[in-house]
């Protein structure tokens, strides 16, 4: 089987630590590029990404990586955004002024608010660990997560959460201070993680391992 | 609930991991990619590095640690020490750090905080606050390691820090440091309840109920430890499991593999 990934550099992103994490589990053809064909003609492609919204964004068009970015995920082959990259997935954000997104998933990108617990100063960004949860739309049964157990917990650094316009494409929550907010959200053959499972030890691995094999 | 870090601080002076006590008097502990991969493999939350000597003598050789525990430990690392500037830090970042600590070169040129935060972004940039008790009940800010006075008053340095775009505190208490007496839980409250962003307390973690009493009354997000793992006083197994029992939410240990 053919295992090998794409990772679209756009300088935006850590990469190293994503590469020898698909090298932990197997994957050893990994491919950072910033060639639109080579994008498009990839098996499997994952959308990285450190930084805010609009730079982000900026650094794509740069490049012109949006319309081989949009017309990959339409081909219907698996597409990975973590963190800021799956932010990038939806309609816009409000980091740092209004920006528009790759537009593959309804929804906006908005600031995480948070609940004071009592004596103790709101903290943002969200930086940590915590659980994530099957959505209260359904369970993981019939999605790549089948085998992970809820509750399993995923490294977090994140200040803005993506919100998905239908409830169906929320596949996990997670929660800060109170809130919950999405986890992953999932259209079709489009993933996205807000946490970073190349940070997130063994249950991070086992999330790209069930990524790549689908 | 929110879920508290347990951190491993491994201080470095050159290949080595070293000890000290208030941030002197060096001792030789070992290999710390050795340690850094037990720490991992026991359920360690984030590993911290901080080159001990880089600022004293111009150096930072973090880079070939920092390269070395990104090949195969997947979980977050924060590396400090000697600092200086936009390329120090993406260098380090490139070499597979997620956040870095600075002190000293903040405090001289605090527009080097900005610069940094406009261009990798707040979540990667730590500022590390090392704390000294005065004799009117303040604490003053020091930096080089810890060695040289600034005249500022380090809870106030931390809130403007905040104000300049840090992303996190990393909190150092050098009356504290090495003691395994406690964390000075006064200085980690000031900073906590006047900073919106997250706080990792560091300096004299001597047993369990010291880490707890951090979380609970000094209100610390993040707590890092050094001697009580290093001198194997205690596990991070123990550690968090004891932090289960009285309440406090850490991320459960795992001893599966991939």
């Amino acid at each position: 089987m053919d295992d090998s990934v794409v990772i679209i550099d756009y300088g935006c992103g850590n990469v190293r630590s994503l590469s020898r994490a698909l090298s932990a589990i197997g994957v050893n053809n990994v491919c950072l590029t910033s060639n639109p064909e080579v994008i498009l003609a990839a098996q499997r492609l994952i959308l990285p990404g450190v930084g805010s919204f609009g730079h982000a964004m900026a650094n794509l068009n740069e490049r012109n990586l949006i319309d081989p970015i949009v017309e990959f995920a339409l081909n219907g082959k698996p597409l990975m955004g973590i963190c800021l990259g799956m932010q990038l997935f939806f309609d816009y954000s409000e980091e740092l002024g209004n920006h528009v997104g790759l537009g593959l998933i309804p929804g906006s990108v908005k600031l995480l608010r948070v609940k004071k617990e009592s004596g103790s100063v709101d903290k943002v960004p969200n930086v940590g660990w915590a659980p994530i949860t099957p959505s209260t739309e359904g369970c993981w049964t019939g999605t790549i997560l089948e085998p992970l157990s809820s509750g399993v917990y995923t490294y977090f650094v994140h200040s803005f959460v993506a919100k998905p316009t239908l409830d169906h494409h929320v596949l996990a929550v997670s929660s800060h201070n109170g809130k919950r907010f999405c986890a992953i959200a999932r259209r079709n053959n489009i993933f996205g993680c807000q946490f970073h499972p190349e940070k997130s030890s063994l249950f991070g691995l086992k999330i790209l391992k069930y990524f790549i094999k689908q | 609930m929110r879920s508290v870090r347990v951190v491993a601080r491994l201080d470095i002076k050159g290949a080595n991991l070293i000890k000290g006590i208030q941030l002197e008097g060096l001792r030789i502990v070992g290999d710390p990619n050795e340690f850094a991969r037990s720490y991992y493999q026991s359920g360690i939350d984030e590993l911290l590095y901080i080159d001990s000597v880089a600022s004293l003598y111009g150096r930072n050789n973090l880079y070939d640690i920092v390269s070395k525990t990104t090949e195969d430990l997947f979980v977050p690392v924060t590396v400090g020490g000697g600092i200086r500037t936009i390329d120090d830090i993406a260098r380090l970042l490139k070499a597979g750090a997620d956040k870095v600590a600075i002190n000293t070169a903040g405090i001289i040129s605090p527009e080097l905080i900005t610069e940094a935060v406009r261009i990798f972004g707040s979540q990667c940039i730590v500022i590390s606050v090392v704390a000294k008790r005065t004799k009117r009940g303040a604490w003053e800010a020091y930096v080089e390691g810890g060695r040289e006075r600034t005249g500022l008053d380090a809870v106030a340095w931390a809130k403007r820090a905040v104000d300049l775009g840090a992303g996190e505190i990393l909190l150092t208490s050098v009356d504290n440091e090495g003691g395994l007496n406690g964390y000075d839980i006064h200085l980690v409250q000031e900073v906590a309840s006047n900073c919106s962003v997250p706080v990792i307390a560091s300096g004299g973690a001597g047993g369990l109920r010291d880490i707890s009493q951090v979380i609970e009354q000094g209100h610390a997000n993040a707590v890092a430890i050094a001697s009580l793992l290093h001198y194997k006083k205690s596990t991070v197994s123990e550690i968090k499991a004891y932090l289960l029992k009285v309440g406090v939410c850490v991320r459960p240990v795992v001893t599966e593999s991939y």
